[in-house]
């Protein structure tokens, strides 16, 4: 039973990034759709920018335009292109599939599906995209479709192809309710700042655009640098948050397993390095002189640490968290 | 000099030092996670030491192999926590003047401030403002009633409303960094008062907690170790539970279970421990952080006396538990001899160039293989010798590998004879043991606090809304005229649509006696 569903787990993944696959086509076509008109009205796309300088409100803006779109836009030029709504009707299948997967292989296990890093990779993955999903509801941030299913789309492959390990049961340092807690709130962080980096970066972008004026085409139908600042800082706070609740669940737990709550383990030490950048962020944002593009660094950054410790340490750092099994 | 002070002491308070500061923490903490640490991994410091010797001084020379607590590292972080206080305690001060104050007075060109908006009503000035300040105080507002002047002024008479909310915000702010520096304050405290011990306890045997009694024990500044609660843990048996079914993890292990009886007070009483279930005792926190197997080994002289017999820990080197060990007979024979033992819980030979190995952790198939030699132990000349380590450098070899005498090898309850007629040696049972860590932190209920109080404090600090709102009403010749307008005190995306709430309500509340 256990090997069948497995099996099946694993064919829902394929076809998962079959999916997403399409939709990261689907999304560079509709970015690529984006530059050829922003090249004929730049003069516009510099006066939305300026505006954009002038009032930080344009995100409300934006979001109300959104809102009154959501449902299949009606004629307004610059919103959803019919490649974009394919897209991201494409993710919500490949998301759909993604979970079943993710379910069937939990099912298999009989547990939780985080408890290695093919399964850790899968499930954050998903979160990620859920959090895509969910909060495009909200905010205009359907931009980053390329960019997100690019991301979820290379680890997918690492996963399947370099850390895939069939279901095996839970050692007993990972037999603890912590284990569920623990790494999904951490998954839910990384799949936070990852939205929050796509906006950093799409800031920065926006920036150079701004004071050069020229740059990607794109970009001119994109929100302001300043309100993509605003956007990313709302976003990476509720991802601080989250990581600020793993770290000290993660203490929990390495006191209930280890005999201590900190030890500088080496992932510990990358969590907190991560914490520590994040926090740097928030108050660079405080700081004059480090608002706009320098904390926008700082953000991709602390998304890049994120990312180094869920695969370069998982994979080459000796240490207590080694439950990569590989 | 008193102005240089005040002018470094501005600069290590500013946010810009805070902030470059901060960053070099995160910077600093990357060293630690390249390297091997003493305190984690001091068998990876030592193999560093022997594979880069020149790398290895450099580095020892910046304390990177005890990063977190090196002199740098350290100043980054006081530095650092300094910086917060001298940032936080003005802020707090700050604040708490600022919760014992009312509103400010409106401003006067309400015009010029954020999601300003303006509407009018036929009700007078003075019932409008009522009806203002009952809206934003029921929004959980502080309000202060600024006018309008007495009735009858005419037209142009008018007053205002000035409300503030969210000061919650600037206290949780605050809570998160005093937290912040609750939880150092705790770490240190629990350090300086705590103390880790481990203990390696064969089935069967017993451990008291007094200093002696551990095999070894760090403690902090300020503990009296001499003084320990002194309890007796004896462990009666010890479970394991292997994976068999699942080809993918066979011989994995499932479960640990201790089963241990405690004496503490003259009560005992049967308890367990497991590796996620650390067992509370005396003040103490015992934890199962090892095991592994402890052959019964007994040797005798030629006249068949039994001058050595023991059960002595070997320590696994694979998950399957193949496992290394030494046993040193310094007196009783005619020479001093020393085994240097691999132990096979389930012998059998590696898919790879068909060494033998463990194939499985459990105890199916042992055998014990030993090399022998005979010399000296160096057991005379005082210098602390590891269990674990047989220093061969002043002795021969005279069976094993390196000789043309074969090793000794036992199956359970076998007996060998020693070589030159030293005597025999049997191996009579295997016992398991398991490696124990006992941590004592008086702190750690007050780091845990803090950090419940660092999370309650960012939420608080990073989602509530701090920000005033204005509502201004002038009468006019055609009725009164409604000014609404706000400020966000610090990051506030939702202040434009919180003074349109206030607008709507107001007017609710407007129309029933309009």
């Amino acid at each position: 039973m256990t090997e069948v569903l497995e099996d099946y787990s694993l064919i829902a993944v394929y076809a998962a990034m079959a999916i997403y696959t399409l939709a990261f086509i689907a999304y560079t076509v509709d970015l690529a759709k984006r530059s050829a008109p922003a090249a004929a009205v730049g003069g516009a796309g510099a006066a939305n920018a300026a505006n954009a300088r002038a009032v930080g409100g344009r995100a409300t803006a934006l979001l109300e335009r959104l809102a009154t779109d959501a449902p299949p836009a009606e004629g307004a030029p610059p919103a959803a292109s019919a490649a974009q709504r394919t897209a991201t009707a494409l993710v919500v299948i490949g998301w759909v599939l993604q979970v079943t997967a993710d379910v069937l292989r939990g099912l298999a296990a009989g547990r939780v599906p985080w408890a290695n890093l093919y399964e850790f990779t899968l499930t954050a993955t998903a979160i990620a995209m859920g959090v895509y999903l969910i909060f495009g509801l909200f905010q205009p941030i359907r931009f980053l479709g390329a960019y997100i299913t690019g991301i979820v789309l290379v680890l997918l492959g690492l996963a399947t192809v370099n850390f895939y390990v069939p279901v095996t049961p839970l050692p007993p340092p990972l037999q603890s309710y912590w284990l569920v807690i623990h790494v999904f709130v951490a998954s839910l962080g990384t799949g936070i700042f990852a939205i929050g980096a796509g906006l950093s970066i799409a800031q920065l972008l926006q920036a150079r655009r701004e004071s050069r004026g020229t740059g990607l085409g794109f970009l001119a139908t994109l929100p302001g640098s300043t309100s993509l600042e605003n956007l990313a800082y709302r976003v990476i706070l509720v991802g601080f948050v989250f990581w600020t609740f793993t770290l000290i669940a993660g203490a929990i737990w390495a006191d209930h397993a280890w005999g201590r709550y900190w030890g500088w383990d080496t992932k510990e030490v990358w969590t907190f390095i991560i914490w520590v950048v994040f926090a740097g962020y928030i108050h660079a944002r405080a700081t004059r002189g480090w608002r706009g593009s320098r904390s926008a660094v700082l953000a991709i950054i602390g998304f890049g640490a994120v990312i180094f410790n869920f695969t370069i340490v998982n994979l080459f750092f000796k240490g207590l968290h080694s439950y990569s099994g590989l | 000099m008193l102005g240089w002070l005040r002018f470094f002491w501005r600069q290590l308070t500013s946010m810009r030092t805070a902030l470059v500061l901060l960053l070099l923490l995160a910077l600093a903490a990357v060293p630690g996670s390249l390297v091997p640490q003493r305190s984690a991994d001091p068998n990876g410091v030592v193999l560093y030491r022997s594979e880069h010797p020149d790398a290895f001084r450099v580095l020892d020379f910046f304390q990177v192999f005890d990063t977190y607590t090196s002199a740098w590292f350290s100043a980054i972080y006081l530095l650092l926590f300094v910086s917060l206080i001298g940032c936080v305690l003005p802020r707090a001060k700050h604040h708490i003047e600022q919760l014992r104050s009312r509103p400010p007075r409106t401003p006067s060109r309400l015009t010029r401030m954020a999601g300003y908006r303006e509407t009018s009503t036929t009700t007078d000035a003075a019932s409008a403002l009522d009806a203002a300040a009952r809206v934003l105080r029921r929004a959980g507002y502080r309000v202060e009633r600024f006018g309008p002047a007495p009735a009858g002024a005419g037209a142009g008479a008018g007053g205002s409303v000035s409300a503030e909310r969210g000061y919650l915000r600037e206290t949780g702010n605050l809570v998160f960094h005093l937290a912040l520096i609750g939880v150092l304050v705790a770490v240190a405290i629990g350090g300086a008062y705590g103390f880790t011990g481990q203990r390696l306890v064969v089935v069967g045997s017993k451990f008291v907690n007094t200093r002696g009694d551990y095999d070894s024990l760090s403690a902090g500044r300020l503990v009296n170790a001499d003084s320990l609660t002194p309890y007796r843990l004896t462990l009666d048996r010890f479970d394991v539970t292997y994976e068999t079914a699942n080809q993918h993890a066979i011989g994995q292990a499932t479960d640990y279970t201790a089963h241990l009886t405690t004496t503490i007070d003259g009560t005992e009483s049967k308890r367990t421990v497991k590796v996620n279930e650390p067992l509370d005792i005396g003040g103490t926190a015992v934890y199962l952080l090892g095991n592994g197997y402890a052959p019964v080994i007994t040797v005798r002289d030629p006249q068949g006396q039994v001058v050595y017999s023991q059960a002595v820990p070997f320590l696994p080197t694979d998950t399957d538990l193949t496992s290394t060990g030494v046993v040193k007979i310094p007196d009783g024979l005619a020479d001093q001899v020393g085994f240097e033992g691999l132990f096979y819980p389930t012998v059998g030979t590696s898919g790879v160039g068909g060494a033998r190995t463990s194939t499985f952790p459990a105890l199916d198939d042992p055998l014990l293989s030993l090399n022998v030699y005979t010399g000296d132990l160096g057991l005379d000349d005082g210098i602390p010798r590891s269990v674990y380590q047989l220093d061969v450098s002043k002795m021969t070899e005279v069976a094993g590998r390196g000789t043309d005498v074969p090793g000794i090898e036992l199956g359970l309850g076998e007996t060998a004879d020693l070589p030159n007629g030293l005597g025999t040696i049997s191996l009579d049972s295997v016992k398991r043991y398991v490696s124990l860590d006992i941590h004592h932190d008086p702190a750690q209920l007050w780091v845990g606090g803090f950090a419940v109080l660092v999370v309650l404090g960012l939420l608080t600090g990073l989602f509530i809304p701090r920000r005033r709102v204005w509502i201004a009403a002038t009468e006019t010749d055609d009725g009164t005229r409604l000014e609404y307008a706000g400020l966000a005190r610090g990051e506030d995306p939702g202040l434009d649509a919180a003074i349109a709430d206030v607008a709507k309500r107001h007017a609710a509340a407007l129309r029933p006696t309009a």
